[in-house]
């Protein structure tokens, strides 16, 4: 459990992190052809899928937190971890086979 | 901090979280779709600028996010370096100023 | 086997002891036989050595346990065995740890019953199966022996966190109908309350009574916050 609460908590500090950059490239207004060249660099792509898998880590932990906080959830927490789990790799996946 | 606006904190940190689990899901199911979907970029473009549903929800799910990543901040900052004080809060309310402020800026250069 | 066991105060250090092996051997018999027959200067603490009041709780191999209800054979590495003081405590000397700070966090948290009915007042009438006594059935067995406050990361990371034990004992009062404090909840809200907690869940898992602490903190956050929105906090 310590173990998903960390990468919860260190997905967190990354996509904190990630995100003003992901929002000013947004916000830099390219030309269209501009910005669909600019997100065919290997490392934007990078980039961006790494965010999706931060993202889905962070999704993950956080159901966990809420499942426990809201819903009672203490006696599951071995099957919390595992949807923390699949969803991370579900959408990292879903991502992979979309660049 | 007093324990009321801890409180309020946590309120909003939990709030913002279970709007952003939905904002995250879509969002990741509309780039996935979009990317996967063979859209193109001007059909893509087409349905999102002047889109005032898109706008709509991209506003919000900025919002969130400039209110539920200072907040998660918070503790890592006093945990892990020691940042106490009201410092550390200024630093975080002018993160969260700082999201919403790129964010709403990238929200309208895709959306309006 | 090798037991290293810590001695001295926080600037301590280990010491290696050779002991022998026996079936059915406790880390606590272990401990033992080395003041008695090893090392008469080792300092430790234990009283009733089955598995009832806690005061044998160590650091084994890492993980804190009550030193009574260890088996060597469930923990021995390569028959090694490390044996320290509970984390997130003073070191008094060799295995004693100030529990002091531990039992101030319990009254800070408010941690006793405060009732207001007297003896010319009905009897309160509280159904065992209601869902209020399951929920503070499921917390009312701490017997303070420390593991949880041991095993915390936030207690680790926060001075000031009041930490699970206290927390728990409080949340196991503020869900009673008949308690009356209502300063209780201020006094756990807050970094250094019931917020602070990550969910981390090491006390849950380390706790020898099976008690979950996160529960009861999840209790109290809820509690809290519905009365910050009623006003009342």
């Amino acid at each position: 459990m310590k173990t998903v609460a960390l990468i919860h908590r260190l997905s967190g500090v990354a996509l904190a992190l990630f995100l003003p950059l992901h929002f000013w490239a947004l916000g830099q207004g390219l030309q269209l052809d501009a910005f669909l060249r600019w997100t065919e660099q290997p490392l934007v792509k990078l980039s961006e899928w790494g965010i999706v898998v931060l993202l889905a880590a962070h999704l993950g932990g956080g159901l966990r937190v809420l499942a426990i906080e809201f819903l009672g959830w203490h006696e599951w927490h071995k099957s919390l971890a595992a949807i923390a789990a699949a969803i991370v790799v579900g959408a990292g996946l879903a991502f992979a086979l979309a660049l | 901090m007093n324990h009321r606006s801890e409180t309020a904190l946590w309120i909003a940190q939990r709030a913002s979280a279970a709007l952003l689990a939905l904002c995250v899901t879509v969002h990741l199911v509309t780039i996935v779709y979009a990317v996967r979907g063979g859209l193109t970029a001007a059909e893509i473009f087409a349905r999102t600028r002047g889109s005032v549903g898109w706008l709509a929800f991209y506003t919000l799910f900025v919002l969130a996010v400039a209110v539920h990543a200072p907040i998660g901040l918070r503790p890592v900052l006093a945990e892990w370096l020691g940042w106490r004080g009201k410092s550390r809060e200024v630093f975080v309310l002018a993160f969260g100023v700082l999201l919403a402020w790129i964010g709403l800026r990238a929200v309208l250069a895709v959306f309006a | 086997m090798k037991v290293s066991v810590w001695r001295g105060d926080a600037l301590g250090s280990l010491q290696t002891f050779e002991v022998p092996r026996f079936p059915s051997q406790t880390v606590l018999d272990v401990v033992t036989h080395i003041q008695r027959h090893l090392d008469p200067t080792l300092a430790y603490r234990y009283a009733c050595r089955v598995g009832m009041c806690g005061s044998c709780a160590m650091t084994v191999n890492g993980q804190p346990r009550w030193t009574c209800r260890t088996h060597v054979d469930r923990v021995a590495k390569n028959e090694t065995l490390e044996v320290r003081p509970l984390r997130n405590l003073p070191v008094i000397r060799d295995l004693v740890t100030d529990m002091r700070t531990f039992f101030d966090k319990w009254q800070r948290a408010g941690g006793h019953f405060d009732g207001r009915s007297t003896k010319a007042d009905d009897f309160a009438r509280i159904a065992p199966e209601s869902a209020e006594r399951k929920s503070i059935d499921a917390g009312i067995e701490c017997i303070g022996c420390g593991v949880c406050y041991a095993a915390c990361d936030v207690v680790k990371w926060n001075p000031d966190y009041l930490g699970p034990a206290a927390l728990n004992r409080a949340w196991t009062l503020v869900a009673d109908s008949r308690d009356t404090d209502s300063a209780r909840l201020r006094a756990v809200a807050g970094d250094a309350g019931c917020h602070a907690c990550h969910t981390h869940m090491s006390c849950t898992e380390r706790c020898p009574k099976h008690i979950s602490p996160t529960a009861g903190i999840a209790g109290l956050k809820r509690a809290v916050a519905k009365a910050e929105i009623d006003g009342k906090l």
